[in-house]
């Protein structure tokens, strides 16, 4: 039989026979629903009139002229309903499960940010959801907890492991075997097994579409650079999607080096990871030589994450994008540029892309064009960003 | 046949799983010899994984125990190296595709046939994507054991008709039934019957022997085991002799 889903090497599905029900009848679904046109209309109408979109792509005038280089453009996915990319896929998703009558939503999440987004379509869809999250995270985040409670999802601290996104999305798919006839699992990045990086690219790739078309009606030309944030990397992967057959735009993903890729606090996935196979997919991983996944680290919780994407591995191996390890540092001294040069706070996870664009753009000629996907807002990170500063500020 | 095959030609198999290196290896190799003493068929050692997904607390635990005491895969084979010295019932290795594939699959195998294990449980890698791990243990005489889940009755003939060594027989909850899916073990088994002869274990959760799934070939040992190494540390030994030997005879 034919391993399905793959990108290069990368992908597949492995994982237990008794998942296996359930991710076929997932992608039966999905093969169906992507090209039903009552389901895109749906679908469509919730992005438009519930979420916001199209989101818009901003001209950082002031951050341009501070630079002295290259033109940047922000893609202010911050300004979605729910603060994030997040809903683009959970909308999707959530429309998906309504549809293969299931009647509750589980989900996994880092920064919070999936995790409030999945609670909002579960409450606008009329679906129970239930929230795993690290217990390192729901401190981190205590905001975010508060808001998904509020949205009416139970919110479950996971302790195992080292009790952040990776042991989340553990207990969420241990979970998802105990109760699959009415629940979907509905996974927030663009990993895990087929078809599930498939279905989050697909359902974020508007981020692409719009901001192609978006700078061309503006520049008339196509950029040169799209930098974005990369955990598992899905508003990487939407941010490049479109622009994959472009050659001359150059796609660049900032993963979280956290203390620095020299030091074991990381996450850098490319920087420091090989090629492995863990939740469903085979992909880069952190891990050590005998395939035991190393605790990670960043000072952002929604890039706290040891694996990425495998579309993302086969981008990175055929040399197509580049990923730029960033640190805390410089992740937090872009949090404070964008918010005191545009106005801008940005999720904590997304400094790290406008950290990169800040150190390329001055590299560029003034004839150049940087979009930055601004994937969430920096509001849940205010209070820790302020304790990293040395402020005795609690929410 | 295989040496696992030979096995079940008795009478119901019963099989221990244990953790490597939980809390350390001389542990390991005293429990299994007290399992084989005591009536053991077949072995399952679990080589430990930082993220069991597959498995509850229990295990999890076993695993993180067992890794903290600093067990490697290299010190594994050379565990189960030394203890085939004197204990010649048929190892299964139970692990998860990145510890295999990590080591190299071919370099991996060659080790399993050297340490003469007769098979390997992975469980992150179903059906469709076994070819990748199969031809490699092929060559080494190594039997990959399929597992099996609820399914459709065509899901499970699938699996069924490219067994080898035992199937691992997992039933679910009775609520799939209504959705074209065979959850009940004997419904499972008469499915897998048509396909195959390759006998069918199942897992008890319980420490009681009492109350041990009377459908299938054989019975494994999962948490008991464990458990009673949780409890007892590096006394553990008679311990898992004696739940053993009470554990074949109820059989």
């Amino acid at each position: 039989m034919e391993s399905k889903g793959r990108f290069g090497v990368h992908g597949g599905q492995y994982l237990p026979e008794i998942l296996m029900n359930a991710i076929n009848e997932l992608e039966e679904a999905y093969n169906h629903y992507k090209n039903d046109p009552e389901f895109n209309r749906e679908l469509t109408k919730l992005l438009n009139e519930y979420a916001g979109r199209p989101s818009m792509l901003y001209y950082a005038e002031k951050m341009t002229k501070d630079l002295g280089g290259a033109k940047i453009y922000l893609k202010r996915e911050d300004l979605n309903h729910t603060g994030s990319h997040k809903v683009n896929n959970v909308l999707g998703q959530a429309l998906l499960a309504k549809k293969m009558g299931k009647k509750r939503l589980i989900a996994e999440t880092g920064a919070g940010q999936h995790g409030v987004a999945s609670a909002t379509a579960a409450a606008l869809l009329d679906m129970e959801c239930v929230v795993y999250m690290g217990k390192e995270d729901t401190i981190r985040q205590a905001l975010n907890v508060y808001r998904m409670k509020l949205l009416g999802a139970e919110v479950i601290p996971v302790t195992s492991g080292t009790a952040t996104l990776k042991d989340a999305v553990s207990e969420a798919m241990r979970e998802w075997t105990t109760r699959i006839e009415d629940t979907h699992y509905c996974l927030g990045s663009a990993v895990g097994p087929h078809p599930f990086p498939t279905i989050v690219r697909d359902f974020q790739a508007l981020i692409s579409r719009e901001a192609r078309a978006q700078i061309l009606e503006k520049e008339g030309r196509l950029p040169d650079a799209v930098i974005a944030c990369v955990g598992g990397g899905s508003n990487a992967i939407g941010s490049f999607y479109h622009f994959i057959p472009d050659e001359s735009v150059q796609l660049i993903g900032c993963e979280a080096a956290g203390r620095g890729i020299d030091t074991f606090e990381t996450a850098a996935t490319f920087n420091t990871g090989s090629v492995g196979i863990f939740h469903g997919m085979k992909s880069y991983f952190c891990q050590d030589e005998y395939g035991q996944i190393a605790p990670v680290y960043s000072i952002s919780a929604g890039l706290d994450y040891p694996g990425v994407g495998p579309e993302h591995s086969y981008l990175h191996d055929l040399g197509r994008a580049q990923y730029v390890p960033v640190t805390d540092d410089e992740a937090v001294d872009a949090f404070e540029y964008l918010s005191r040069t545009e106005g801008i706070i940005p999720a904590i996870e997304s400094s790290h892309a406008v950290a990169h664009a800040i150190k390329l753009a001055p590299t560029m000629g003034k004839d150049k064009i940087i979009i930055i996907t601004i994937s969430g807002r920096g509001d849940k990170d205010c209070a820790a960003i302020a304790r990293y500063r040395g402020e005795d500020l609690y929410e | 046949m295989s040496k696992i095959r030979s096995a079940f030609t008795d009478k119901r198999a019963f099989i221990p799983f244990i953790t490597c290196g939980d809390p350390d290896l001389n542990t390991t190799a005293e429990v299994a010899r007290a399992a084989a003493a005591n009536g053991a068929d077949i072995i399952i050692f679990g080589i430990p994984f930082s993220d069991p997904t597959a498995e509850g607390p229990v295990v999890q635990d076993a695993s993180l125990r067992a890794l903290a005491g600093g067990v490697t895969t290299d010190k594994i084979f050379d565990f189960v190296k030394e203890l085939r010295n004197n204990v010649k019932i048929p190892f299964v290795f139970m692990t998860y595709a990145n510890v295999v594939f990590s080591y190299g699959i071919e370099r991996f195998m060659t080790e399993c046939q050297k340490a003469e294990i007769d098979g390997i449980i992975i469980h992150d890698v179903p059906f469709e994507e076994k070819r990748e791990f199969s031809d490699t243990a092929k060559e080494c005489g190594i039997d990959i054991i399929s597992i099996i889940a609820p399914a459709p009755a065509a899901r499970i003939a699938m699996i069924a008709k490219e067994a080898e060594g035992f199937i691992y027989l997992i039933s679910g909850n009775s609520n799939d039934s209504n959705i074209g899916i065979v959850s009940d073990p004997a419904e499972m088994i008469s499915v897998i019957r048509e396909n195959t002869d390759v006998p069918c274990v199942m897992n008890t959760d319980s420490d009681k022997t009492d109350d041990i799934p009377s459908v299938s070939d054989g019975v494994i040992a999962g948490t008991a085991v464990i458990s009673l190494i949780e409890a007892h540390g590096k006394d553990a030994v008679s311990y898992v002799g004696e739940y053993v030997k009470s554990a074949k005879i109820s059989l």
